[in-house]
């Protein structure tokens, strides 16, 4: 493990230290472009922290083993990108409807298919909240720099424990891939899951107004009973229409009620922006160019950066329409949090997409040229 | 000597029965629930992992421990994760052929190879049975389902030698009609360090009434598909009893049955899995042999041996568990 202070690492490196900081003790990952150095690197270190490391024979049984390994009592993770996370959808899914916390790293690439393997994309945004069958809701994350790729990192363990949920973080090939400075701290904040204070638990139920139920772990002497099925607070399978409306809300509603603390926004500028760029990942970074480049020609832009892109900042970004005539939503794809972003607005503001799919970021130039013609 | 009791009281979370009548996964959990009994296994460490289909619902909800109910096909793998961060949880796998040797099979053989310490007790009834009897990988060439009206163009696995070729260090087949030999078996498996596996031949009287055309009320079924189990299968390694024959027939069984009796031979019509229904005569097989293939309506005279399937102990071996090189990488790692 790194020692506390500065270092020149790549970013899945510095999201593999995150995780084991946070307390990850279970990593069970399959090869692929561009997220394995994440799985170099917790092979390597996480042994020396007592923790288990696993190659499955394919992404399905790694989030598979990362749910059991969860449900032991374990802080666990994988790491994929592109066609890994589709095949993992339906555990995603199994993991929402059992509220199984895990960290999913997604190192995004672009698709669809095998795609441009190894270049980044931010296509799978959408996958991230919609990907599994059924209803449910995601926290999804989006680092921009090796730093984040760390704190972040740090952040979606204590999410996923907080609301005992999967939460995904959604990094690119771009931000998994290149070197940047690190600065590791003495301590992270660490959050560990509620456990069960009884042997009366129901862990699919509580009258706690978070919503979020406490976890008691295998061999405890629980006799739990975890299952994908509709199930009562008590785990025992029941498809009443009653069941399945109190377990789907409220998986739906632990997330929504927090959104407020789940929310984490960048922004730049932003204080008397009359043109907002909205983006997040690594299309943020030559969006932060174009916005000071704007600034210094005296055009007031601001960045606007999601860090956490779902649950979507609704409060924040209808406040953002009140405030400027444009917001500019810049990303790596055919242009698809911009339809959020207009759903949001509501037409109050005019919302402009710079989408850009081809697996190479958009140019500051882009950004700025599109910036000094929505400040005229 | 132990007090009497219902090992339904003591092992059953209180629940209505999931299975059909005369399913053979009651006989299957029975001899589970005796084999952690008999050995006196702490029910807070054992950890009953299924996926989906009817198997998957033996031990969920029924048994009275930790249960993890999860996705199709996918059970090991969830078993592996739990298992690998908690070794000391014994973990036992309940998965049927279409989950474990279909959608499933790349785990199954997997989890074999890496010889972690999981028993894996695989039902086979043949068929996809709760979605409504389909082919599965297990159903033998030429049989009726919904999926193969005009016969099945497939050839089954042998799971038992698949899983054994694969590195599993602790291999046996039974059926539901081999109660005791199989309640032995997943003893021994408990017991066993090292990836356990069982395949367990079962009766499934919803769907092999198609399957094996077996005629007659449901009630009739269970037994019938029990005797037809006995009737197919050979023990490894135990002597053969008895000689006897079976004459296959061309057409209608009970046209077979009259000829043969006609010769003053006293012959009965089992069901065979290998032949279907088909006269079976218990004599010297050197004194009816010939006449019995004279007969018109005979195809032709099956040794007693003949198309039946190997029950019994495949594998017993040690070799390094996965758990424990996993607890020896750490050791490794911190220089210990």
């Amino acid at each position: 493990m790194l020692k506390p202070g500065r270092h020149l690492v790549l970013g899945n490196v510095a999201c593999a230290e995150g995780a084991i900081r946070a307390g990850c003790r279970f990593f069970a990952g399959y090869p692929i472009t561009p997220a394995s150095e994440i799985s170099h690197h917790v092979a390597a270190e996480l042994p020396k922290a007592g923790g288990v490391f696993l190659q499955m024979e394919d992404e399905i049984a790694s989030i598979a083993s990362v749910i059991g390994a969860s449900w032991a009592g374990a802080k666990a993770m994988t790491a994929t990108s592109g066609p890994g996370y589709s095949l993992m959808m339906e555990n995603i899914g199994y993991a929402h409807m059992t509220e199984t916390p895990l960290v999913l790293v997604n190192v995004q690439r672009s698709g669809p298919s095998t795609g441009q393997s190894t270049s980044p994309g931010q296509q799978d945004i959408y996958q991230a909240k919609y990907g599994a069958h059924g209803d449910y809701e995601v926290i999804a994350i989006s680092p921009w720099s090796v730093q984040e790729m760390f704190d972040l990192t740090v952040r979606a363990f204590n999410l996923a424990e907080t609301y005992r949920t999967p939460v995904m973080l959604m990094s690119d090939g771009l931000i998994g891939h290149i070197e940047e400075k690190l600065i590791v701290p003495e301590k992270v904040e660490v959050v560990n899951r509620k456990k069960s204070t009884s042997m009366d638990a129901t862990p699919w139920g509580t009258d706690d107004p978070s919503g979020v139920p406490e976890m008691p772990a295998f061999g405890e002497g629980h006799k739990l009973l975890v299952t994908g099925s509709t199930h009562r607070p008590d785990g025992v399978r029941n498809f009443s229409p009653e069941y399945h409306q109190m377990i789907v809300y409220r998986i739906r509603d632990k997330i929504l009620n927090a959104e407020p603390q789940i929310r984490d926004i960048h922004k730049v500028h932003m204080d008397d922006a009359k043109v907002a760029v909205l983006s997040f990942g690594a299309s943020a970074r030559p969006s932060i160019e174009a916005v000071q480049r704007a600034r210094s020609e005296g055009i007031k832009a601001g960045l606007f950066r999601p860090r956490t892109i779902w649950p979507f900042p609704e409060t924040e970004v209808k406040a953002l329409a009140e405030q400027v005539e444009a917001v500019i939503v810049v990303e790596m794809n055919v242009g698809k949090y911009v339809k959020e972003v207009e759903r949001a607005v509501c037409g109050k503001t005019k919302v402009v997409s710079l989408a850009k799919v081809g697996g190479v970021l958009p140019l500051a130039r882009e950004v700025l040229n599109v910036t000094r013609r929505e400040a005229q | 000597m132990k007090n009497l009791f219902y090992y339904r009281d003591k092992y059953v979370r209180s629940q209505p029965s999931a299975f059909c009548p005369g399913c053979g996964g009651g006989i299957i959990l029975n001899c589970f629930l005796r084999a952690i009994d008999d050995l006196g296994l702490d029910l807070d460490k054992i950890l009953a992992v299924s996926g989906i289909g009817c198997t998957a619902w033996i031990p969920s909800p029924n048994f009275n421990g930790d249960t993890l109910h999860t996705t199709h096909g996918r059970a090991i793998a969830f078993a592996t994760g739990a298992k690998a961060y908690n070794p000391d949880l014994t973990t036992v796998v309940f998965t049927g052929d279409g989950d474990g040797a279909g959608i499933g099979g790349n785990h199954l053989i997997h989890a074999a190879r890496r010889n972690i310490d999981l028993k894996v007790i695989l039902v086979n009834n043949m068929s996809y049975a709760m979605t409504g009897g389909q082919i599965a990988p297990t159903t033998l060439h030429g049989e009726t389902t919904v999926t193969s009206p005009y016969g099945n163009p497939e050839f089954p696995f042998d799971i038992t030698q698949l899983v054994k070729a694969a590195g599993a260090s602790y291999v046996a087949k039974w059926s539901t009609y081999h109660v005791l030999e199989l309640t032995r078996s997943i003893k021994e498996a408990l017991q066993h360090k090292g990836f356990s596996f069982i395949e367990v031949l079962s009766q499934c009287p919803t769907q092999q009434r198609r399957i094996f055309n077996l005629r007659g009320t449901l009630q009739s079924l269970p037994p019938r598909i029990l005797d037809m189990f006995g009737e197919s299968t050979v023990i490894r390694g135990r002597p053969d009893k008895g000689d006897y024959v079976y004459a296959v027939p061309k057409e209608d069984v009970s046209e077979t049955l009259k000829q043969v009796e006609s010769l003053g031979i006293s012959a009965r019509v089992v069901d065979h899995i290998g032949f279907g229904q088909v006269v079976r005569v218990d004599e010297e097989p050197e004194s009816v042999k010939a006449k019995l293939e004279a007969l018109s309506s005979v195809t032709y005279v099956a040794d007693h041996k003949e198309s039946k399937i190997e029950m019994g102990l495949f594998e017993k071996k040690s070799r390094p568990e996965f758990t424990d090189s996993l607890k020896e990488i750490i050791k490794k790692a911190r220089g210990e």
